[in-house]
């Protein structure tokens, strides 16, 4: 059980997939504007990541060494195409924001590094938890961007107007320089605590 | 011609794929470590990406006739999968030079998600064959451009005294707000 839960957990701080494996960056930069483009894109993220997991590690043995890669391409692809018709139909707004950055989840170092990493060895449960953990990871690095990029660039969170309209918006940081000083200093700040954690 | 010349620019510098478009960011933090190494990257991506978008250009119209474009995904990245795979073969028995200067770089192409970004941006923006390859010309010297700028900067920042905490990644991300800043300054320049 304990081994469950390390699998798990790892994902959300330790090996956390944006700010310690820095995967993934280009959704993580690009969707991060505000907090809530930030959770549609990880929950959009952990789905894929966890049915792609799930679908893998269940045929791992029936795939050819060789074209194992090719194969979970079409994997992971397939749950993409799934994300973008179903936000495109229930969810047309977010749809619309997250726009070129769901079909190119496809692409995302993230998933295909799960698979090949970790689905393609281990088992069904061990690799559900995986996904979830990465994913949740990958979500709450999004989160911690989209909500600091949100209240210094607009003064909202989750679209609601917080710091009143005196607020002097900062508009750099929902532009693209804002993500990569943001992230910059998140990670610095990561390292700082380590730091001291460590001592 | 001027419509051509507006496109080229606008590709370049004003929408460059990294510092406005968050494209291709993996192996633009991963390989702009020196200078050689980056502009070897940046020609293997001009390469691809203008193959990559012309060819893809004809597979939409293909997926269009047959009315399955919601494959448009799957098909595309198993077609930049299987050039990327193509190039090297024929790049290794027609131009074992080049291939030696692009060789390493080409797998590495495959997860670039610029490719795949700029083959759907064209189908978004319904550019013609021809404005489809100077997009994809374009942007991917706008990516050589601005891996090399970053590249040079890295180089230096190596010798100079940068505090603990924000040592590695955590500087090069705050490097590439400021570069990508400047790069705001051409916001205007193509309306």
């Amino acid at each position: 059980m304990a081994h469950a839960v390390k699998e798990f957990s790892k994902g959300i701080v330790k090996e956390n997939p944006v700010f310690r494996l820095m995967l993934g960056l280009c959704p993580a930069l690009a969707t991060s504007t505000s907090a809530t483009d930030a959770i549609g894109m990880g929950l959009s993220m952990t789905f894929v990541l966890v049915s792609s997991n799930i679908v893998i590690s269940l045929i791992r043995n029936f795939i050819p060494d060789k074209i194992r890669i090719p194969a979970f391409i079409v994997v992971i692809a397939s749950f993409v195409t799934i994300v973008d018709l179903v936000l495109k139909g229930f969810m047309y707004d977010l749809h619309k924001s997250l726009g070129l950055f769901i079909p190119l989840i496809v692409v995302n170092c993230i998933i295909l590094g799960r698979a090949e990493a970790f689905a393609s060895k281990n088992g069904l449960f061990l690799s559900i938890l995986d996904g979830l953990g990465m994913g949740l990871g990958f979500t709450l690095a999004l989160l911690s961007l989209g909500i600091v990029r949100e209240l210094l660039g607009s003064g909202s969170l989750f679209k609601a107007d917080l710091l009143g309209p005196a607020y002097p918006k900062v508009i750099i940081f929902i532009l693209p320089p804002g993500a990569f000083i943001t992230i910059g200093l998140i990670m610095g700040l990561l390292n700082k605590l380590e730091n001291k954690g460590g001592k | 011609m001027e419509h051509i010349m507006l496109l080229i620019i606008a590709s370049i510098l004003v929408s460059n794929v990294i510092f406005s478009r968050f494209l291709g960011l993996c192996p633009y933090f991963g390989v702009s470590k020196s200078i050689s190494t980056s502009l070897g990257m940046g020609m293997a991506v001009i390469f691809v990406m203008t193959l990559a978008s012309g060819i893809t250009y004809f597979i939409q119209k293909l997926l269009d006739h047959f009315g399955i474009a919601f494959l448009q995904t799957i098909v595309f990245i198993l077609v930049i999968a299987s050039l990327v795979q193509l190039v090297e073969i024929v790049l290794k028995k027609i131009s074992p030079a080049l291939y030696q200067a692009l060789g390493i770089y080409l797998p590495l192409i495959t997860t670039n998600c610029a490719i795949l970004g700029v083959a759907i941006l064209n189908i978004q923006k319904s550019y013609h064959f021809v404005e489809t390859l100077i997009f994809g010309f374009g942007s991917a010297v706008g990516f050589t451009v601005a891996l090399v700028i970053f590249a040079g900067v890295r180089e230096r920042l190596r010798l100079s005294d940068i505090p603990k905490g924000m040592k590695g990644p955590a500087i090069s991300f705050v490097t590439a707000g400021i570069i990508a800043m400047a790069f705001m300054g051409f916001a205007n320049l193509v309306k």
